[in-house]
This record gives structure tokens, C-alpha cells and sequence, in this order.
């Protein structure tokens, strides 16, 4: 093994700063971790089986001849490999996390210990059902919930995330149209919508089709309304809507959709604005998934697991996925399969995984959701909205808003590049934000705005993190704007400055091989 | 902070909302907020009429399996810096989740012999369904012909799909066999089918060579997709890419992920390096910084829908991937001295367990082949069993009929899993009940 495993070689110079290297690479607590296959050996376990039987092999005469390569490490060792690569990760622990659309707000830990209790956490999917009717009513629950806070019918509670969510309302729709003989091809999807929906409705079979927005940042109604036909299966809305704007006419564009014969299916990335305060049941929508990972609080965990249930109008509702819990007259939880389909849900689509769907976000985000109730729910619609806006406001002398004068956002605050001096866009910003200990907003999205930002501070956020999170990007913004050129380094504090990310895929290397890379970059 | 926004109150600002979609006060009839004493009380109330599956002898598997999690797994995956960090689209300040999943990438690909694999998927059943479709865009054809082993939730999601992209699935109800029937599998391949899907060890336990399948797959042009739904069988058998499986995927929850009622999992997804433009999901790759450090991106995105929209491989966006922090920490713990130890362990509990089983009048093992898993025949239909063993504080298994609903001919098969969890004192209990509910 070599001293420094970094890759950093002593040719590199030293950086702006003149910062002297260390031999090890580390910088004091900026620790520098090889990949468990350079330090780990596979003759090496952290795990100490007491007794080894020997007994006859039944093994069809498949025994493994090949070593797997399988690299080990002792307890302690494996506890400071992993604790030093997460010292490497941005976390909301660590402070604001302003990615929008993201809603990455403080997850409380009481989540963790309930989701951990043996009850839940050690009980197979299989248990016949009067061992886990505890699960089950933890499901009805949550569901329950879910249709108060919605106005909706139903809720298909099995998604494993927000697309996959998405699949399950459209082939809920698909569904529902096939019924009545109707082989619609076409699904309308709003130029700013997120990329799955476009995505969910092509793996769905559905030609997908673009709606332009307004100036305003809305979903242009009339253009809509021109493009609607007999064809046309569903329209996909996010509301609020990716620029962070609620769209004042959904009502309308609902019945416009509903006079063709087509749904609306609504992105539930951004239920955060409005859960307590504004139930899409009301505005006519068809179907919507919930990202619990996102208003309901459950962990991101560094890209999923996520959990995306679909609540369903009276007409989609007899189309919903297999399995689901129910609540029977004598009091008995049962599970809806393909045993009892047939006579209680004739109309579903079908089965869309293998089990229940993701019970440990279930346990975590009906937690979330009886800690904060009815009335701590609608405050959070309300503060998250409140302290985009007071973002918005501190921050559009600075940046270019380009819906600022059109009234308040909703959860999230929009502004562009636009006016930053020749050469500078909004990465830089973005990249000078690492460097002051934030994590960057969503960049480059929604497409409907060049250079985009999108900031979603969450209302987990005090007025404090805020004004600091605003005092930096206002002296980032006014860098920019003066053409301070030494944005383009940034970041330089990070444990990593801006990574190859072309290398990365013209010769892409996706598992350990010994000095690949090395070579592709000489 | 109303004043900075020039709002009187926090109404003002959801005044896009339409005035007759706002509601007024709290939403009628759902309670106000509660204490973190009443919640906690109210939640393990309810965690306590289910029963757990660590205070009976238990033998459940078919796709989920329970082993024990050591500890420092656990810690690691509640380090805030991993638990509440998001994908990691900014790389200066997530290596710690990029080299993770780069790790967990490697790992997946040994294990499974393959050359490369994502950085994971929603569970095992969808990742089947992934390699389906993939195999379908690399082949250019639309049958897929699938192994009666295969377990049978996995191809109820298959058939879900398949009904709506139009692919044609040929399925295949298992027989309470020793062997599986692999003639009749390679007489269904032809020059329409795009992949054969071969589960391994199957939904019976049963372990099947996969070579003659591979080349009779590979001489009409289709891909051989293998489903593993228990990896920890690979301590102990040949993977299937060694064997000439060209898609490798599987349920990586038996390796540091809980039973948790059948989610979170985590969906591993393996194959050969030329077909990676090809695969769905999260890829970790390896690249340098500005000052020639290595370092980890996210890559070959444009496969992805937040680049290519309508047109990417999968509509995919959250992978899995505390859940696969918890697999390679627990893998990196394990190494593979202490994987095969622990596939050692399984083997032999099982083979005890069935020696045992096999012995009681009337219950004939089914399996000549199994790695901690097998099937057996009662004499009596196997689900009102498996309830009159829980009224004994036995969970005794899966029985083929909750599996197989109105078929007959499996109605009567228990499917029992068995791991280094379980003790002498489980199965002497197990053995004790069935030959009272058999009788």
C-alpha cells in the first residue's frame, strides 16, 4: 500500500492559497480513505462465527472453485473506513440544503428509533396475516392520512419511489381507459415538468408531447386547451409548479382535461407548499404520488430508499395495484393479492413489486406525521412558504428573479445567471457556495429558465441559517456580476476541487481495477 | 419576516391558490400534533401486535431472508452524513456516498462474476423487470421465456409491465420436483426470444447448473438473465456469470438490510461492460479532480431521464442506496472469508433442518439441491399448517399456496429457509409442530 492513496502526485502544484501539501494527503480532520480494496484483504473478516459445522453438501455439485475477491476488514477498521467517507458528505446535519424540489428538511430522529422497533423492523412480508396485523394497521393508517390531507379516493400505497409512483398513476389511467374500450396514445407533459414524468410516460407505452409555458411561468392554458383532443390519455402537472408557482388555474385546466376524456396526473414533488392548506382533491386531479422522503420527512439517504404512494379519484381508484391492506367489517386487517383480487378489486392493474411496498418510510413518515398533526402540518406548508419568500425578497436586488414581480413563490424561489459578468454562470455560483458551507441549489432546472437556480430552503430552517445562507450568495452574486474570475476554481476547500466529469464518461470506470485511471489520465 | 416579503400575514402569499381550494383552519377531523412520549407510545403500541420474527423459531424466506446484522452495520448507515444526504449531483462534497457506491458497484460485480453493476435499484423484483426490458432494447425482440423457479411475485411484476410495453413473457408454474426442468425451459427458446430468466438458487430452493442454458440461450441470440434473491448462497456456489449469465439481478436485503415487512430493499443489477449504455440506473464512476486527485462522479447520465426525458433507459430516479451502504459495509465486514463462513453456516443449519424434517412420517424433501432453503411435501395442505403453527409460536415457513393461490398440485408444499439465526431449539420446535399438524 503507498502512503498516500489519494492519487495526488507531488508534481501537482500547491494550490492558490500556497497551502503546503502533507505527505499524507490529509489535511488535519480532512481525511484522505483508499477504496476497501486497497487496504482490505480477503483473507481478513470483522465477523467471528463461533462454531463452523462440516456437513454433507447438498449443493447440486455447484461448489465455487474461483475466489470472488471479496476484500475484509476488522470491526474497527470497517467503522473508520465508512465514518471517514461520510465525513466527505454534505448532509442536512451539517447545515441548509437549498436543493429544489428536494424538500430536504430536517429528519427527526424519533423516526429512526420507531422504524427500528422489533415490531417493524423484524417481521418478514410473508408472516401470515395474524402475525402482522400491527404492520398492516400501521399501513391503514398512513393511508388514512394521506386521503384526509389529499381529498382524494384512494391510494395505492405500494410505489417504491416518486417515478415509480408516477408509472402507477398512469398505468392506473391506462387502466381505466382500456376498461372502456379507449386505446388513447398520446400524454401532454408541461415544459418545466421534472424529467421523469416525460420518462414514466414513454416506459408506460404513452408518445409524449410538450405544452409550452407562459411568460408568467405557468402552464399556458390556451395552448393546452388547443392541443387537447380524443388522443390525448392525460396531461402530467406539477403543482406547485417547477418555477415554484402554484398554477392559479388548475380548476380549469382539470375540466378542460376531464371535457376531452383524459386525467390529470399531478407531480407530488412539491406537496410541501401546500399539505394543510390546499387539498388536490379539490383542484381536480386524478392521481398523485407523495414523496414521503420529501414532505413527509423520511431520509434521502444519499439517493433512496424513497416511498411514492398514489392517491387516486373516485374514477381511478378501482384500477389501483396489487397488494394492498384493508380494514374488514369484523375488525381484521387483510391483504388484498391476487387470491382475493377477483372478487374485491377486479379492476386493478396489477402487481408492481414484490411485497408491500416500503413499510420502513411508512413507520417513519406516519411518526412525522402524528408528531406534527393537523395543525403543525399546515404550519409547515406555511413556514416553508414564508421562508422561500423571505429569500426571494433578500436575494432579487442581487439576482436576476425572473417570476419575482409576479407576487410570491410558493416553497421554492427561481433566479438565473442573467447580469453575471462574461464567463461566469451559475455553476460558479454554485460551486462558490461549497466553499462557504452550503450545499448548492438545484442548478440548470427547470429548463424553461436559462441558468437557472431553484431554491428550496424547507421550513426546518430559523431566520438565522437563513440570513447567513443569504449573505453568502449575496457576495458570491456580487462577484459574479464584477467578473471575478477566481469563482471558476471554486471549490477550493472541498475535500475534492471540481471533478473530470467528461474522463468519467468517455472512459467510464465503474468498478476498482488496478491503476485504470491513472492511465487514462496521463 | 413578513415584513421583508410585504406581507401583513402568511395568507397573502398563497394567494395564487384560488380562494375556494384554501382551507380555512386545520383539516376537520384529523388530530392537532402530539408529544414525542405519545407518539412513541402510540407507534410501539402498534409495533407489538405484530409478531417478531426473533422471539419465535422462524423459517421464512422466498425472497427475504433473516440473518443477523451486526451492529457497527447499523451505526454506520445512522451516520447523519449518509442518512441525510441527498444523490450526489455535487461530487466536491459527497465522495463519501460516490465512493461508497463505487465500492458497493465492485463488490456486486464479484459476486455476481459479472464486469460491472449499478449502484443499485428499488428491490429485486423490479431490477427483473429492468433486465427485461434491457435485454429487449439490446436484442431488438420482444419474448422473454421465464423459469417456472422463478419467484412468482417477481413475474406477476414482469406480467404487469409486459401487458402495458407489449412484450410477450412465457411463464411456467413450478413441479414439486427434485430437479427443475431445464429441457423444457431450452425447448421454449427460439430466434424470436430476447432473454431466458432463470432464478438461482430457484423459489423451491433448488440449485440448477445454468451453462447449458446460457449456450442454449447465446445459439438463438438471447441474453441469459439470472435472478439471485439470496447472494449470501454465492459464499458457497458458482456465480451465475461464471457460468454464462449475460444479466445478473437480485435482492440484496439479506446481506445488511432488515425483514422490515418487505421494504426498503435494495435491487442489485449486474452485466457485461459492452452492454452498459444500455443499463438502467445510478453508475459511480471513477475520474480525477482539477488538482489530478482521484475521485467519484455520477456517469454516463445520459442514459438517465433528467437528461434524456422520454427518451432514457428507465424512468428510474431513487436508487436504493442506504440500503446498499448497509450490503457493503456488512460485505466489507463479512470479506469473503467471512462470506463463505456464513454460507457454510446456512448450508449446514439447513441440511440439518431438512435431515430432520425428511425424518417425520408422511413429509418427503423435495430437493436433492438446496443452499438454506428447501421445499418439502406434507400430507396435508401446507397454509391452514403454517396457521396451526403459529397457534403453536412457530413461524414454519411459506406455504406454496399462499405463493401459488388455487393450484393444486403445489398446494401442499412448505418452503422452509433456514439460517445461522436458527438454533437446535428452533428446529427441534419446528419439527415438533409439523408432526403434530400433520397428523
Amino acid at each position: 500500500m503507498t502512503v498516500n492513496p489519494s492519487g495526488w502526485r507531488p508534481t501537482t502544484p500547491a494550490n492558490e492559497q500556497g497551502e503546503a501539501q502533507t505527505v499524507t494527503g490529509n489535511r488535519a480532520l480532512m481525511l484522505e480513505e483508499p477504496l476497501i480494496f486497497e487496504i482490505g484483504s480477503t483473507e481478513q473478516t470483522g465477523v467471528d462465527f463461533a462454531e463452523l459445522p462440516k456437513g454433507a453438501s447438498k449443493l447440486g455439485g455447484l461448489e465455487r472453485s474461483r475466489p470472488i475477491g471479496l476484500p475484509g476488514l476488522s470491526e474497527p477498521e470497517m467503522v473508520r473506513h465508512y465514518t471517514r467517507l461520510s465525513r466527505q458528505n454534505y448532509a442536512i446535519d451539517l447545515g441548509l440544503f437549498p436543493l429544489g424540489s428536494c424538500t430536504m428538511k430536517h429528519n427527526p430522529r424519533l423516526n429512526e428509533k420507531v422504524a427500528r422497533l422489533p415490531g417493524f423492523a423484524d417481521v418478514h412480508p410473508l408472516q401470515p396475516q395474524e402475525t402482522v396485523q400491527g404492520a398492516l394497521e400501521v399501513i391503514n393508517q398512513l393511508a388514512f392520512w394521506l386521503l384526509d390531507l389529499t381529498g382524494m379516493h384512494g391510494v395505492a400505497m405500494s410505489p417504491k419511489a416518486g417515478a415509480h409512483g408516477e408509472l402507477c398513476g398512469l398505468l392506473c389511467i391506462r387502466a381505466a381507459l382500456e376498461a372502456r374500450g379507449d386505446k388513447r396514445q398520446v400524454v401532454l407533459v408541461p415544459e418545466s415538468a421534472h424529467g421523469t414524468n416525460p420518462a414514466t410516460a414513454a416506459f408506460a407505452g404513452y408518445a409524449v408531447e410538450n405544452i409550452p409555458a407562459t411568460a408568467a411561468g405557468r402552464v399556458d392554458l390556451e395552448a393546452l386547451k388547443a392541443r387537447l383532443g380524443p388522443d390525448v390519455a392525460a396531461v402530467m402537472i406539477t403543482n406547485p409548479n417547477t418555477c415554484g408557482l402554484f398554477e392559479p388555474e388548475m380548476k380549469a385546466i382539470s375540466d378542460a382535461v376531464h371535457a376531452v376524456g383524459a386525467f390529470v396526473y399531478c407531480d407530488g414533488a412539491n406537496f410541501n407548499a401546500i399539505v394543510g392548506k390546499v387539498r388536490p382533491g379539490d383542484l381536480g386531479i386524478d392521481a398523485m404520488h407523495i414523496n414521503l422522503h420529501k414532505t413527509f420527512s423520511t431520509p434521502h439517504g444519499g439517493g433512496g430508499p424513497g416511498s411514492g404512494p398514489v392517491v387516486l379519484s373516485e374514477a381511478l381508484a378501482p384500477y389501483g395495484p396489487l397488494p394492498y391492506a384493508a380494514k374488514y367489517p369484523d375488525g381484521i386487517f387483510r391483504i388484498v393479492e391476487e387470491e382475493t383480487a377477483a372478487d374485491e378489486h377486479r379492476g386493478g392493474f396489477g402487481r408492481m413489486v414484490a411485497f408491500h411496498g416500503q413499510m420502513g418510510m411508512f413507520t417513519r413518515a406516519l411518526t412525522y406525521i402524528l408528531s406534527h398533526g393537523a395543525d403543525g402540518l399546515k404550519q409547515v406548508a406555511e413556514d416553508s412558504v414564508l421562508n422561500a419568500n423571505y429569500i426571494l425578497r433578500s436575494l432579487e436586488d442581487v439576482l436576476d428573479a425572473p417570476f419575482g414581480k409576479s407576487g410570491p413563490c410558493m416553497h421554492e424561489a427561481i433566479f438565473s445567471d442573467k447580469g453575471f459578468a462574461d464567463g461566469l454562470s451559475t455553476i460558479d455560483l454554485a460551486k462558490a457556495l461549497i466553499d462557504e458551507g452550503f450545499h448548492p441549489m438545484t442548478m440548470y432546472f427547470p429548463l424553461v429558465v436559462h441558468g437557472a437556480m431553484l431554491i428550496e430552503p424547507t421550513e426546518t430552517e430559523s431566520k438565522a441559517s437563513l440570513d447567513q445562507f443569504i449573505a453568502a450568495v449575496r457576495s458570491i452574486a456580487q462577484r459574479a456580476k464584477a467578473g471575478d474570475q477566481s469563482l471558476k476554481a471554486a471549490p477550493v476547500h472541498a475535500p475534492r476541487r471540481r471533478l473530470d466529469e467528461t474522463l468519467a464518461a468517455r472512459k467510464p470506470v465503474l468498478t476498482y481495477r488496478d491503476g485504470e485511471v491513472a492511465a487514462a489520465a496521463e | 419576516m413578513l415584513r421583508v416579503v410585504g406581507a401583513t400575514n402568511i395568507d397573502e402569499l398563497f394567494k395564487d391558490v384560488p380562494a375556494e381550494a384554501r382551507l380555512q383552519g386545520p383539516i376537520h377531523g384529523l388530530p392537532p400534533h402530539a408529544s414525542e412520549l405519545a407518539v412513541e407510545r402510540h407507534m410501539t403500541a402498534l409495533s407489538r401486535r405484530n409478531m417478531v420474527a426473533g422471539d419465535v423459531p422462524f423459517f421464512l424466506g422466498c425472497g427475504a431472508y433473516r440473518h443477523h446484522i451486526p451492529a457497527s452495520v447499523d451505526h454506520i448507515i445512522q451516520r447523519g452524513e449518509f442518512l441525510t444526504s441527498y444523490t450526489p449531483y455535487q461530487p466536491e462534497i459527497a465522495q463519501g456516498t460516490l465512493q461508497m457506491m463505487f465500492e458497493f458497484q465492485t463488490q456486486v460485480a464479484r459476486l455476481f462474476g459479472c464486469e460491472v453493476a449499478n449502484a443499485s435499484m428499488y428491490d429485486g423484483s423490479t431490477a427483473m423487470w429492468e433486465a427485461i426490458s434491457m435485454a429487449h432494447r439490446i436484442t431488438r425482440r420482444k419474448k422473454s421465456v421465464i423459469s417456472s423457479g422463478v419467484h412468482p411475485h417477481y413475474v406477476r411484476v414482469a406480467e404487469t409491465m409486459a401487458k402495458f410495453t407489449e412484450d410477450a413473457l412465457a411463464t411456467a408454474l413450478p413441479d414439486l420436483t427434485a430437479e427443475a426442468d431445464t429441457e423444457r425451459l431450452i425447448g421454449k427458446i427460439d430466434g424470436e426470444t430476447s432473454a431466458v430468466v432463470v432464478q438461482y438458487p430457484d423459489i423451491l430452493g433448488r440449485i440448477t447448473d445454468l451453462t447449458p442454458i446460457a449456450e442454449a440461450a447465446h445459439a438463438a441470440g438471447a441474453l441469459l438473465i439470472a435472478v439471485v434473491t439470496e447472494p449470501v448462497a454465492l459464499g458457497l456456489i458458482k456465480s451465475p456469470g461464471e457460468m454464462g449469465a449475460d444479466i445478473v439481478v437480485g435482492e440484496g436485503q439479506s446481506i445488511g438490510v432488515g425483514l422490515q415487512f418487505g421494504g426498503p430493499y435494495v435491487g442489485l443489477f449486474a452485466c457485461r461492460e459492452k452492454h452498459v449504455r444500455q443499463m438502467p440506473g445510478r453508475l459511480a464512476g471513477e475520474t480525477v479532480d482539477a488538482e489530478g486527485k482521484r475521485g467519484f462522479v455520477l456517469t454516463l447520465s445520459t442514459r438517465e431521464q433528467h437528461i434524456r426525458r422520454e427518451k432514457a433507459t428507465s424512468n428510474i430516479c431513487t436508487s436504493s442506496v442506504l440500503c446498499a451502504l448497509a450490503f457493503t459495509a456488512h460485505l466489507t465486514l463479512l470479506g469473503e472469508k467471512g462470506l463463505r463462513q456464513l454460507a457454510q453456516l446456512n448450508h449446514a443449519r439447513a441440511g440439518a433442518a431438512a435431515a430432520r424434517l425428511a425424518a417425520i412420517p408422511g413429509v418427503e424433501l423435495v430437493n436433492d439441491s438446496f443452499f438454506n432453503e428447501f421445499t418439502v411435501g406434507l400430507p396435508v395442505e401446507a397454509r391452514p399448517a403454517v396457521h396451526a403453527m403459529v397457534e403453536k409460536g412457530v413461524l414454519g415457513g411459506v406455504s406454496l399456496g399462499r405463493l401459488y393461490p388455487g393450484v393444486d398440485a403445489l398446494k401442499n408444499g412448505l418452503v422452509v429457509a433456514v439460517t445461522e439465526t436458527t438454533t437446535d431449539e428452533d428446529i427441534a420446535a419446528l419439527e415438533a409442530a409439523l408432526k403434530e399438524v400433520v397428523q
